[in-house]
C-alpha cells in the first residue's frame, strides 16, 4: 500500500528506522510463534475432547509443575530479552548527538512553526538536511500537541510549559509527513507539515531564499506561503467548509461579520484580517485565528493578497485588467486600494499605499 | 453426535410447568398486583437479582448508545475527507463513545450486573452484605448516567474520554464540568458496590465454601474489588481538581494558571490503568467459570488463577506510567514503568495457558457461552501480546497515541471483556430469566461477532503501526483502503449485536421454560430448583463440602439433572408448597452433602 514500506510499518528514512524496526519485527515474530501455538493447542484440544455423548465424562488430570514452570519461565525470559533491547533503544531515540542541527518547533493549534537557527520561519513546511543528525526542540503555545514522523519513527509529546526534544538523522532524500498526534481540538487531524529531505547544498539555498524563489510572482509567492504559512489548514480554495473561511470567491464578496455588520472583502479588509485576525470576526466563525501573523513582511503580505484575489472572479478580472503578467504589476494590482465600489476594476492606489492608518504598521 | 440442546429437550417443558405448581418465578412474584405498585416494587427493591437485572437494563441502553455512536464514526471514516460530520461534531462522537463505554459500561459491567446477580448465590448467601447499599448504588450509578445526559444537553464535549490538560481547562464550557462531576458521582457506586462485595466474600461464605473451594468468578470479583475501593477515589479528586481549576481558575494542570498538565496524566493514570483491571478481573472469572463447566474439567492451575488475579489488581497500580512514555517523564520513569508493565503481563499470559490447558482431557461442549469463552481466549492473547508490543519503550515511541493502540485495547477491553460479559450473559440466561435463549440464533451471532470484531479491529493495528494516529476526523488518503475494511467490519459487528439483542428479548417472552442446570454446571448457583427459592435463593443455606470444580464428586450435587449435563433430564421431586420451611429441595442437599462427606 506504500512504496518503501511493508505490511507493518510504513517506509523507513532514518537511521533510528532500522533500530525500531528489527525490534517490532522481532517481538512480532515471538507473538505470531505464541498465538500460533494457543490456537493450535485449542483447536486440537477442541477437536480430540469435543464431547461425543451427554454422558462423557472428563478423565482426572494431575497437574504438573513441570509444565507450569514452563510456560512462567520462558515468556519471563523473552520478555526480560525484549525490555533490554527495548529500553537501550529507547535511549539511543532520547539522547541527540551533541552536534545535532537545532531547529525550533512551536505547534500551536492546528500548525506546526519551524524556526531555523538562521531566523528563518515557515509554517507546515519543514526542511532538513540528510545525512546530519538533526534536534527539534519544541514547545506549545497553548495545549497539547505530539510531533510524529512515521518515516523516521519518532514522536513527542509538545507541551506548553516546557521544552522536549525529538531527534533523527534521515536517510533518504523525498518527502515526509509529520502529523499531530495528541489530540488538540477541532483541527487535531489537518494539523499535518511537510517534511522536505534534502542534500546539503540544497537545503543551504532553500534556507537563503526562505523557501521563496526570489523570481516568483507575487500570486506564486502567495500560493507558497498559503501552504508554508499553514493557512490551508483552516482555509480552502475550493469553497469547502474549514475552520476558517473560505478563500474561494472571498475577493470582493460582502463579508458578513460577526458583530452584524456588513464589509466588502477588498484588498483591506484582507490585509487587516491577516494582521489583526480579531479585528473582524466573520459571521459563523471564532477568534481562533493566531495573531502571529502580524510579523508577515510587506512582500509577504502582497503575495498572500494577490493569491486570494486570484480565488474569486473578480480578483482574476482585477489581475487581468492590472495586466499582470510582470512582476511589478502584479504587486501593484494587489497592493492596491479598493474603495469598495462594485465597479471598480482598475487599480486607484500608488503601488504599495497604504490604506489606513490603522492598517498601516509600517 | 453432539445431543440436542437443553431448549428442544422434551423435560424442560415439565420442568417449566413446576414454577406454576410449586414456585413462581422471582420476577413474576408481583404478577397480580397493579402495574404502578409493581413498577415501585421494582424501584425499591433489595434484591440482589433484580438489582442486578435493572444494572442490565441501563448497562444494555449504554451499550446501545455508545455502539450506535461508533458505527456513525466509522461511517465517517469511510473516506479521508470530511463527508458525514464536521470536526467538531466527529470529535465529540468519539468523545461519548469512550467516556460511555468506559465510565458507564465497562468499568461497572460484570460486576454490576452479573457479580450482583450470580456473586450471592454463588456464596450460598441471600443476599449481599449490605442490600440497601447495593440499591443506592445503583441509584447513584443512575444519576451519573442522567448528569451524562445533562452533558450532552448542555452542548457536548470533545475532550476524548482522557480529559487531557490544559485542553480540557477550557474547552467545551460547562458540559466538560458536567460530566467530570458525573464521573465522580458514578466512582461512589463503584466504590460502593466494591466494598458490598469485600464484606459479602469475607463474612457471607456458606459453611465449608473456604477460600480454595470458591468459584473463580468469586475470586476474580473480590480482586476488582479491591482495585475499585483503593483507585476509583483518585480518578474522583482528580476530577474534583479538574472542576476547581475550570471554576475558581486555582493553577493544578494548566501552565497558563501555574499547574502542570503532566501531573493530570499521572492522576488519570493511576485511576485509569488499574480501571483497566477493574473492566478485565471479573472476565476473568467469567472465562474459568466458562471452560470448566463447558470441558467438563477442573479449571487447570486453580490457585495460580486465584492468586495471580489478586498479583494482578496489586501490581496494576505499579505501572500508569507506561501511557506517558513519550509526554516527557523521565527516561528512569520510563524504564521502571515498562519493566513492571512484562511482569503484569506475564501472569495474564499464564491464565490463558491454563485456560486452554483445561480443556485437556475433559469433555467439551460448544454451546454459545463456551464460544465466546474460546473467542476471548483467541482475542484476549492478541490483545495481550499486543500490549507487551506497547509495553517495548522504543516501540512504543512509534505506536503510541496511533491506531496500534486503539487496536490493543478494543482486543482487551471489547476481545476480552466484552466476550466474557456475553458469555456469562448467556451462561447465566436461564438463570437470570427463566428461559432459554435460541441457541441456534446465539451460534450465529457470536460467529458473526468474532469474525466482525477481527475485521473491524485487525485493520486498526495495522493502520497504527503504518502511522495513522487515533482522534482523527480525517486522514492521508493512503490509510482509505484499511479504513474502509474495518467499517464494513463494524457493520458485520454491529449485525451480530443487533441479532443478540433480538433473541434475547425474544426469548424472555416466548422462550422455552429453563431447567435449574441446562449446562450441567458444577458451582451452587446452579444447585437449587427452578424457579429458585424467593426471596432468599436458598430453602435452608447449603454445606459446602467440596471444591467448585470438583467434576468427579458431581452427581451429589446437581438435584436437577443426572450429572450428566446436557439438559438435565433426571427430574427431581419439589414439595407442591412454596413456604419453603419444609423445604424438601434442602432436606436432599443435605442428605447428599452427608453421603458425600
Ligand atoms: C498483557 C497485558 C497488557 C499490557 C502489557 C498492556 C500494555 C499497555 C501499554 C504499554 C499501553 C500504552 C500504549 C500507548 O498508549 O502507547 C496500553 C494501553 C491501553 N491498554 Fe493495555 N496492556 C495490557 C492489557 C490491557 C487490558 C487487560 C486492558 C483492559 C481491559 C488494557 C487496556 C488498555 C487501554 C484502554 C489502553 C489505552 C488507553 C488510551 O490511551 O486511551 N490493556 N496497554
Ligand atoms: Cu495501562
Amino acid at each position: 500500500m506504500n512504496d518503501g514500506g511493508t505490511v507493518w510499518l510504513p517506509e523507513s528514512a532514518s537511521t533510528l528506522a532500522p533500530t525500531i524496526d528489527s525490534l517490532f519485527y522481532f517481538v512480532y515474530w515471538a507473538s505470531v510463534i505464541i498465538f500460533a501455538g494457543v490456537v493450535i493447542a485449542m483447536l486440537y484440544l477442541i477437536w480430540k475432547y469435543r464431547r461425543e455423548s451427554h454422558a462423557d465424562r472428563m478423565k482426572l488430570v494431575e497437574e504438573s509443575r513441570l509444565i507450569e514452570a514452563t510456560w512462567i519461565v520462558l515468556p519471563t525470559i523473552l520478555v526480560l530479552v525484549v525490555f533490554v533491547w527495548g529500553f537501550r533503544a529507547y535511549i539511543k531515540v532520547g539522547v541527540a548527538p551533541p552536534d545535532a542541527y537545532e531547529i525550533r518547533v512551536t505547534g500551536k493549534q492546528w500548525l506546526w512553526e519551524f524556526e531555523y537557527p538562521d531566523g528563518t520561519s515557515t509554517t507546515g513546511e519543514l526542511h532538513v538536511p540528510v545525512d546530519r543528525p538533526v534536534k527539534l526542540v519544541m514547545s506549545s503555545t497553548d495545549v497539547l500537541h505530539s510531533f510524529f514522523v512515521p518515516a523516521f519513527r519518532v514522536k513527542h509529546d509538545v507541551l506548553p510549559n516546557r521544552y522536549t526534544s525529538v531527534w533523527f538523522e534521515a536517510t533518504k532524500e523525498g518527502t515526509y509527513k509529520a502529523l499531530c498526534t495528541e489530540y488538540c481540538g477541532a483541527s487535531h487531524s489537518q494539523m499535518t507539515a511537510n517534511v522536505t529531505v534534502q542534500d546539503q547544498g540544497e537545503f543551504e539555498s532553500w534556507l537563503k531564499s526562505a523557501g521563496i524563489p526570489s523570481d516568483a510572482s507575487p500570486v506564486e509567492r502567495g500560493k507558497i506561503l498559503y501552504e508554508q504559512q499553514g493557512c490551508n489548514t483552516c482555509h480552502s480554495l475550493d469553497g469547502s467548509e474549514g475552520t476558517g473561511p473560505t478563500w474561494k470567491g472571498l475577493y470582493g464578496h460582502d463579508a458578513q461579520l460577526a458583530d452584524g455588520s456588513t464589509v466588502t472583502a477588498d484588498a483591506n479588509y484582507i490585509r487587516q484580517s491577516i494582521l489583526k485576525p480579531g479585528s473582524q470576526i466573520a459571521k459563523g466563525y471564532q477568534n481562533i485565528m493566531p495573531a502571529s501573523y502580524g510579523s508577515l513582511s510587506e512582500r509577504e503580505l502582497t503575495g498572500l493578497v494577490a493569491f486570494i484575489k486570484k480565488q474569486s472572479e473578480k480578483g482574476r478580472a482585477e489581475l487581468k485588467a492590472a495586466g499582470a503578467t510582470s512582476d511589478s504589476t502584479a504587486a501593484a494590482a494587489a497592493d492596491s486600494i479598493s474603495t469598495g465600489d462594485e465597479q471598480q476594476q482598475a487599480p486607484s492606489g500608488p503601488p504599495g499605499a497604504m490604506p489606513s492608518a490603522e492598517a498601516s504598521n509600517q | 453426535m453432539p445431543t440436542s440442546t437443553p431448549s428442544t429437550a422434551a423435560p424442560s417443558s415439565t420442568a417449566g410447568a413446576r414454577g406454576t405448581d410449586g414456585y413462581t418465578h422471582y420476577l413474576n412474584k408481583d404478577a397480580d398486583q397493579p402495574f404502578y405498585q409493581r413498577v415501585w416494587n421494582w424501584m425499591t427493591t433489595v434484591d440482589h437479582k433484580k438489582i442486578g437485572l435493572m444494572y442490565g437494563v441501563s448497562l444494555a441502553i449504554v451499550f446501545l448508545v455508545a455502539g450506535v455512536l461508533a458505527m456513525l464514526m466509522r461511517m465517517e471514516l469511510l473516506s479521508p475527507g470530511p463527508e458525514l460530520f464536521a470536526n467538531d461534531t466527529y470529535n465529540q462522537l468519539f468523545t461519548m463513545h469512550g467516556v460511555l463505554m468506559v465510565f458507564l459500561f465497562l468499568v461497572p459491567s460484570i460486576p454490576a450486573m452479573l457479580g450482583n446477580f450470580v456473586l450471592p448465590m454463588q456464596l450460598g448467601a441471600k443476599d449481599v452484605a449490605f442490600p440497601r447499599l447495593n440499591l443506592a448504588s445503583y441509584y447513584i450509578y443512575v444519576a451519573g448516567g442522567l448528569m451524562t445526559v445533562g452533558a450532552i444537553l448542555l452542548g457536548g464535549l470533545d475532550t476524548g474520554w482522557t480529559f487531557y490538560t490544559p485542553y480540557s481547562t477550557d474547552a467545551g464550557g460547562n458540559a466538560v464540568l458536567v460530566m467530570t462531576a458525573a464521573l465522580f458521582v458514578t466512582g461512589f457506586s463503584s466504590i460502593f458496590t466494591g466494598l458490598n462485595f469485600i464484606v459479602t466474600i469475607h463474612k457471607m461464605r456458606a459453611p465449608g465454601l473456604t477460600w480454595n473451594r470458591l468459584p473463580l468468578f468469586v475470586w476474580g470479583l473480590y480482586a476488582t474489588s479491591i482495585v475499585q475501593v483503593l483507585a476509583t477515589p483518585v480518578i474522583g479528586i482528580t476530577m474534583i481538581l479538574l472542576i476547581l481549576e475550570r471554576t475558581l481558575s486555582i493553577g493544578i494542570f494548566d501552565p497558563a494558571l501555574g499547574g502542570d498538565p503532566i501531573l493530570f496524566q499521572h492522576f488519570f493514570w493511576f485511576y485509569s490503568h488499574p480501571a483497566v483491571y477493574i473492566m478485565i478481573l471479573p472476565g476473568f472469572g467469567i472465562i474459568s467459570e466458562l471452560m470448566a463447566t463447558f470441558s467438563r474439567q477442573r479449571v487447570y492451575g486453580y490457585t495460580a488463577i486465584a492468586l495471580s488475579s489478586v498479583a494482578i489488581a496489586l501490581l496494576g497500580f505499579l505501572v500508569w506510567g507506561h501511557h506517558m512514555f513519550v509526554s516527557g517523564q523521565s527516561a528512569v520513569s520510563a524504564i521502571i514503568f515498562s519493566l513492571i508493565t512484562y511482569l503484569i503481563g506475564i501472569p495474564s499470559g499464564i491464565k490463558v495457558f491454563n485456560w486452554v490447558a483445561t480443556m485437556y482431557k475433559g469433555s467439551i461442549w460448544l454451546q454459545t457461552p463456551m464460544l465466546y469463552s474460546l473467542s476471548f481466549l483467541f482475542l484476549f492473547t492478541i490483545g495481550g501480546l499486543t500490549g507487551i508490543m506497547v509495553g517495548v519503550l522504543a516501540v512504543d515511541v512509534h505506536l503510541h497515541d496511533t491506531y496500534f493502540v486503539v487496536g490493543h485495547f478494543h482486543y482487551v477491553m471489547m476481545g476480552g471483556t466484552v466476550m466474557a460479559l456475553f458469555g456469562g450473559l448467556h451462561y447465566w440466561w436461564p438463570k437470570m430469566t427463566g428461559k432459554m435463549y435460541n441457541e441456534t440464533l446465539g451460534k450465529i451471532a457470536a460467529a458473526l461477532v468474532f469474525v466482525g470484531f477481527n475485521i473491524t479491529f485487525f485493520s486498526h493495528l495495522i493502520l497504527g503501526s503504518q502511522g495513522m494516529p487515533r482522534r482523527y476526523a480525517t486522514y492521508l488518503p493512503r490509510f482509505e483502503t484499511l479504513h474502509q475494511i474495518s467499517t464494513y467490519g463494524s457493520w458485520v459487528l454491529g449485525g451480530g449485536m443487533f441479532l443478540i439483542l433480538g433473541y434475547l428479548l425474544h426469548s424472555m417472552v416466548w422462550g422455552e421454560e429453563a431447567t435449574a442446570n441446562p449446562w450441567a454446571a458444577p458451582t451452587l448457583e446452579w444447585t437449587h430448583t427452578t424457579p429458585m427459592p424467593d426471596p432468599h435463593n436458598f430453602e435452608h443455606t447449603p454445606i459446602v463440602t467440596r471444591g467448585a470444580y470438583d467434576f468427579h464428586k458431581i452427581e451429589e450435587l446437581i438435584p436437577g439433572g443426572d450429572g450428566a449435563g446436557d439438559g438435565a433430564v433426571t427430574e427431581v421431586g419439589v414439595p407442591a408448597s412454596g413456604d419453603g420451611a419444609s423445604g424438601g429441595d434442602g432436606q436432599q442437599r443435605r442428605r447428599e452433602t452427608e453421603q458425600s462427606s
